[in-house]
């Protein structure tokens, strides 16, 4: 009884006890929620437009935040910075189409997906090579992002919100809208999604597979971009940024690959939930760590309830 | 010529299913095997063993398992390197729990454990299919890690929190441990993997292996025909895992010595995976040759520069490694998508009918 309690019951008393405490937990599980829901919208882009499993999203941010942080180093002021590490994103874009996915197109998708990791192997040796393997500090105020905190006291308790994660939620809010609106309203973003819907069909209408697939890994690349800066001013520049991409993949479960709304809830409902169980019942009764699997459990969960995830389109199959 | 197949006629059915029908098959592998037996242990240095001959016959065990989930029976999985472990802590546990038991024993049962939580980790791929089943397999795999982090009971209280091999014997030969010579420890792991690699040759060509084909080309039209899905599913998670727990228990017993719960990591899994589908998916002497080419890679790499005379810092020479193994995966999924196996196949085909080009 004493511990069924202790796992039932007493996590919720306590969240009821110290409101304040439990708005920080959320407050920090949103934040990282809205990074996940960044990381896996380049996923789904890339899923959606060319059935291709990106497993090189998440170095692609770290490639992407280190280019940025390596030009600042060398002299090149922030506000140029930034243009020409989209230039080198869109080199990347064009350069991965022509040499890796030309060749490939209609092989199996394991097999794409193994090119994948590929570039993903590629892309690490060739960033430890050129800006060298140690951890570098994002460089947030040159970016003109703020860094002080904002404090609140709601129901006579303490909140504190750093105004870097402000900027980051807000960010990647103003990028969702910006990107829904591409995808909906311009002739572009219409090709992409009729590319997403039937490859053959919209070939034969006249639409360019290979330039709708650079502009799709580019804007896979400004989306790493800017996951890079948010999530590098909070942990610093380096590989082990890498994990975060894993993160991504239970939101994929959970949300559905070809799905963007689903890639958006699903990295928030993620991001709270393991903040939440790793504060309530993960530190205390398994001793902590529990966020590199709780996600991948729960999608897991989820999925033997639904296949295709909560927002992925119904899958039909036939012999 | 000298591959020459004509002239070797079937009269019985079972000469024709037989395991090497054409004769030359035959003589290949039993040089291969003479060389593996005989020449190697005479001519090989000890760095050879640590570096060359242990890891690529350790890392074709594994992939051979990845290769019946993944090459035959179609499920993709991730968490290879989760299943390693299991295995390799398994073996451990039952080594200190039962210290009079024979290593072979421990190493057999061990694989059991690692087949009973594949099983487990299975279970979704009745319902979850293609890569939405591949992150579910990295449940595992992270899952896993944690659990032997956490679980101090598995390492046995250990404060360093790594498991370390302790000195046993075989029959009054050292076969583990640091006093172990890598030649008793090749031959060991070298008869293991040869019992292991028939087992698995003669099921893929049997009743399972059709079933697990039949499944991985089109699940429901195999379920359409009378093959029981469930059936088939779970027992190629069950026999993979077994032998990728076997596999993970020699990397540790018998290569590296002692183990941290990140050398499960998911790098691993990768390593594996790439083996599997560089050397061929549904191919079993696949497994073999994308593992030499893996493991030999970067030990050539390390030692050209020094043989050219250049002297290039290890950790940029590591950098370049990445590179250039990234560069050759996506050079050969280019090149042949269907591996290393699919080469041979076709160097065959042109010798048999040399020097006729048709």
């Amino acid at each position: 009884m004493e511990t069924l309690y202790n796992i039932l019951i007493d996590p919720f008393v306590q969240m009821y006890e110290a409101p304040d405490f439990l708005m920080q937990v959320l407050w920090e599980g949103l934040v990282s929620g809205v990074l996940y829901a960044l990381i896996a919208l380049g996923f789904v882009l890339i899923f959606k437009s060319s059935r291709i499993f990106n497993f090189a999203q998440g170095i692609m941010v770290v490639f992407a935040a280190l280019t940025l942080v390596g030009l600042h180093e060398n002299g090149v002021p922030a506000w140029l910075a930034v243009p020409l590490t989209l230039g080198v994103m869109y080199v990347l874009a064009v350069g991965i189409e022509r040499v890796v996915l030309r060749p490939l197109v209609g092989q199996p998708d394991i097999i794409l997906f193994m090119a994948t990791i590929g570039v993903t192997l590629f892309l690490i040796g060739f960033g430890e090579f050129v800006f060298g393997g140690e951890n570098k500090v994002m460089i947030t105020e040159a970016l003109g992002i703020p860094t002080g905190a904002l404090e609140f006291n709601p129901f006579g308790g303490f909140v504190l919100i750093e105004e870097k994660d402000l900027t980051a939620v807000v960010m990647a809010v103003l990028l969702v809208f910006a990107l829904i609106t591409f995808l909906n309203y311009s002739s572009m973003g219409r090709a992409i999604r009729a590319l997403g819907d039937d490859h053959q069909a919209a070939l034969s209408v006249g639409i360019s597979l290979s330039t709708i697939w650079v502009i799709v890994w580019f804007i896979a690349g400004v989306i790493a971009l800017a996951t890079g800066i948010v999530w590098g001013a909070r942990a610093g520049v380096s590989f082990a940024l890498e994990v975060i991409a894993y993160k991504a993949l239970p939101v994929l479960m959970l949300g559905g690959l070809e799905s963007v709304s689903g890639a958006i809830v699903g990295g928030l409902a993620i991001g709270i939930l393991e903040k939440l169980f790793e504060i309530y019942w993960g530190q205390p009764f398994l001793g902590g760590n529990t966020e590199t699997w709780f996600a991948f459990i729960l999608a897991l969960i989820v999925l033997l309830f639904r296949p295709q995830g909560l927002f992925g389109e119904r899958i039909i199959e036939r012999v | 010529m000298l591959y020459r197949t004509s002239g070797q006629f079937k009269t019985t059915y079972e000469s024709d299913q037989a395991l090497f029908p054409v004769k030359q098959d035959a003589l290949l592998l039993g040089v291969i095997l003479l060389a593996a037996y005989v020449v190697f242990p005479l001519t090989a240095s000890e760095f050879t063993f640590k570096a060359l001959l242990v890891p690529v016959l350790i890392y074709s065990l594994a992939a051979m398992g990845l290769n019946i989930l993944t090459g035959y029976a179609g499920q993709l999985s991730l968490g290879t390197a989760g299943f390693m472990g299991v295995g390799a802590y398994a073996c451990y546990k039952l080594t200190t729990i039962f210290p009079e038991m024979n290593v072979v024993v421990a190493l057999a049962l061990s694989g059991f454990f690692s087949a009973a939580v594949g099983v487990a980790f299975g279970l979704p791929s009745l319902r979850i299919k293609g890569f939405y089943l591949a992150i579910a397999t990295l449940a595992s795999q992270f899952f896993l890690v944690w659990l032997f982090e956490k679980w101090a009971w598995l390492y046995n209280y250990n404060a360093s929190g790594a498991i370390e091999v302790r000195t046993m014997e075989f029959f009054g030969i050292v076969i583990t441990g640091p006093t172990a010579t890598p030649v008793t420890q090749y031959y060991f792991v070298l008869a293991v993997v040869t019992i292991i690699a028939f087992a698995m040759i003669n099921l893929t060509r049997g009743r399972y292996g059709r079933m697990w084909k039949a499944v991985r080309d089109m699940d429901i039209a195999a379920e359409l025909v009378g093959i029981n899905l469930m059936r088939a599913k779970l027992t190629a998670f069950a026999v993979s895992s077994y032998v990728v727990g076997i596999a993970g228990a020699l990397l540790v017993f018998f290569w590296k010595g002692a183990a941290e719960p990140n050398l499960f990591d998911i790098p691993l899994s990768f390593q594996i995976l790439f083996i599997a589908i560089i050397g061929g998916l549904g191919s079993i002497i696949g497994n073999f040759l994308g593992a030499i080419l893996l493991v030999a890679l970067p030990v050539i790499l390390n030692v050209l520069p020094d043989t050219l005379g250049l002297t290039i810092n290890s950790a940029t020479m590591e950098h370049v490694n990445d590179m250039i193994v990234g560069a050759l995966i996506i050079t050969f999924l280019i090149v042949e998508p269907h591996g290393l196996a699919r080469f041979w196949a076709l160097i065959r085909e042109k010798l048999i009918i040399w020097p006729y080009p048709h």
